[in-house]
């Protein structure tokens, strides 16, 4: 697999890439999201975990306003959320998401999928873009693919194309919203060693994820969440061993232990 | 010629003469070209005016959104004889809007495709929108993620898909349109149902007349539904 640089521009730059501050969303009656405060470094793997209906994808859907909020404000690299339009297209340009249902464009070729972004919103020619599509592929192992259409591929294939897609728009950082939840159990771990991959190569990554041995091996920080709330912050040995709230030891239990 | 029946053939002839030989008076052909022209390019205009009242209908702005509705509501529920009837009553003789034309048959040819596209963009449109509702909403929200417009993602995303959807709806909506080009007769457009109307009054051959006209719209309208109807299946976005 070939190297290829993901936002290297920002390495030298350090401080806190994503901030989010009292962050408030209802759905109707519902409190999904209840005064989020998150801060997430420049090249931090931070791993978000909890039980289902926490708020946890809600919380990384609101990063890029997939999801809009209430109340709080959220600032990614020191710019302020801005309202739909021109400049949140630019935002989220910058901002990668990888979906639990993969969402690659059912109409296009693998490779049509990775140059679209490239050539619509980067304005690159399409050379060069379908080099560097051609690139990443091959970097998430699946140049062979190059040609095909989406539903042509299985599941673990479809996601690493729909990585690639993310990393071809060179984002600040990336966000995985579950993105192995929809897949066959043998496929996991082709898209885990990618996201691992990345965490390597110092991409900043915010994942929601139920993959423990991902959050183990590869996240800086853990992220737990409950009923709207972040209930406990820690590294991961911290939390898996010795979690501090009752919450976090009655989830753990329930998952590790069977 | 065999023998025994001497003459029968040459009877068949005359029989076949005197039953036909008025349709060498009339311009069938011609006025079926007329029908083929008026369906062709109402066609064209309803499908790109229908794209934007769909796009207007799907958007993010309120009072486009309102717009859209309103005009989709109101339009389909008028008929096309009364719509046609305005463009004409209304339009050109009342307001004098003459379409660049001083000749009073393309006035009334470029009336009529106005009152049909005026009319089919509705249809148009709401068969676009049932298609964009067979678009998975993960497909927009993909296309916003790596930054995409709202138009981009209406344009190179949402609508591809849409419309590869929407083939066999839209069929349909052709083929009414095709049909309904008849109306444009009530503003004297020569197209195929003046014509029967007048070779109905002129001829003791109702008929035969009847079947010659409905046989010319369904050697059009019958092949439109089985091509567009493959061509449904084999444009089908696979998920």
């Amino acid at each position: 697999m070939t190297e290829v640089s993901v936002a290297k521009e920002d390495v030298a730059a350090t401080g806190d890439l994503v901030v989010l501050k009292s962050v408030n969303k209802h759905f109707g009656a519902l409190h999904v999201l209840q005064d989020i405060d998150l801060t997430i470094a420049r090249g931090e793997v931070v791993v978000v975990i909890g039980p289902s209906g926490s708020g946890k994808s809600t919380l990384c859907r609101t990063i890029n306003r997939l999801e809009t909020i209430d109340s709080g404000t959220i600032t990614i690299d020191g710019k302020p959320l801005p309202e739909e339009g021109k400049a949140l297209a630019r935002l989220r340009a910058d901002v990668g998401m990888v979906f639990q249902s993969f969402n690659l464009f059912a109409h296009k070729t693998v490779l049509e999928n990775v140059t679209l972004g490239q050539i619509k919103v980067r304005k690159a020619d399409k050379s060069k873009a379908e080099e560097k599509a051609r690139a990443l592929l091959d970097r998430v192992g699946v140049a062979a693919q190059a040609d095909k259409y989406p539903a042509q591929l299985s599941g673990g294939q479809q996601q690493r194309v729909a990585i690639a897609r993310a990393l071809a728009m060179d984002p600040k950082v990336m966000l995985f919203d579950e993105p192995t939840s929809a897949l066959d159990p043998e496929m996991i771990n082709e898209v885990l060693e990618v996201m691992q991959q990345l965490a390597r190569d110092g991409m900043t990554m915010i994942v929601v994820t139920h993959e423990m041995g991902f959050a183990r091996s590869a996240a800086n920080r853990v992220v737990f969440m409950a009923d709207g709330r972040i209930v406990e912050e820690a590294v991961p040995d911290q939390f898996f061993s010795n979690p501090r709230s009752d919450r976090a030891k009655d989830f753990l239990s329930k998952i590790l232990h069977h | 010629m065999r023998g025994g029946a001497p003459g029968r053939a040459s009877l068949h002839a005359e029989a076949r003469e005197i039953v036909f030989d008025f349709l060498e008076d009339y311009d069938l052909l011609g006025a079926f070209w007329t029908t083929v022209q008026l369906a062709v390019l109402s066609a064209v205009g309803s499908l790109i005016w229908g794209t934007l009242l769909a796009a207007m209908r799907v958007g993010p702005v309120p009072l486009m959104r309102g717009i859209g509705t309103a005009y989709v509501n109101i339009v389909r529920n008028i008929p096309l004889t009364v719509i046609i009837l305005f463009t004409s009553l209304g339009l050109n003789n009342t307001l004098g809007v003459t379409l660049g034309s001083n000749e009073i048959e393309t006035t009334n040819f470029r009336l009529a495709v106005l009152g049909l596209v005026l009319y089919t963009s509705a249809f148009v449109c709401e068969a676009l929108r049932s298609g964009i509702n067979t678009v998975p909403v993960g497909q927009a929200e993909a296309a916003r993620a790596i930054g995409l417009s709202f138009g981009q993602v209406l344009s190179l995303v949402v609508l591809p898909q849409a419309f590869r959807s929407s083939v066999v709806p839209l069929a349909n909506v052709l083929i009414a349109l095709i049909k309904n080009t008849t109306v444009a007769a009530a503003i004297g457009v020569a197209e195929a149902a003046l014509l029967m109307k007048e070779m109905i009054e002129n001829e003791a051959q109702l008929l035969l007349i009847s079947a010659i006209i409905a046989l010319g719209f369904v050697i059009l309208t019958l092949p439109t539904g089985l091509i567009l109807g493959w061509v449904g299946k084999k444009v089908a976005v696979k998920r």
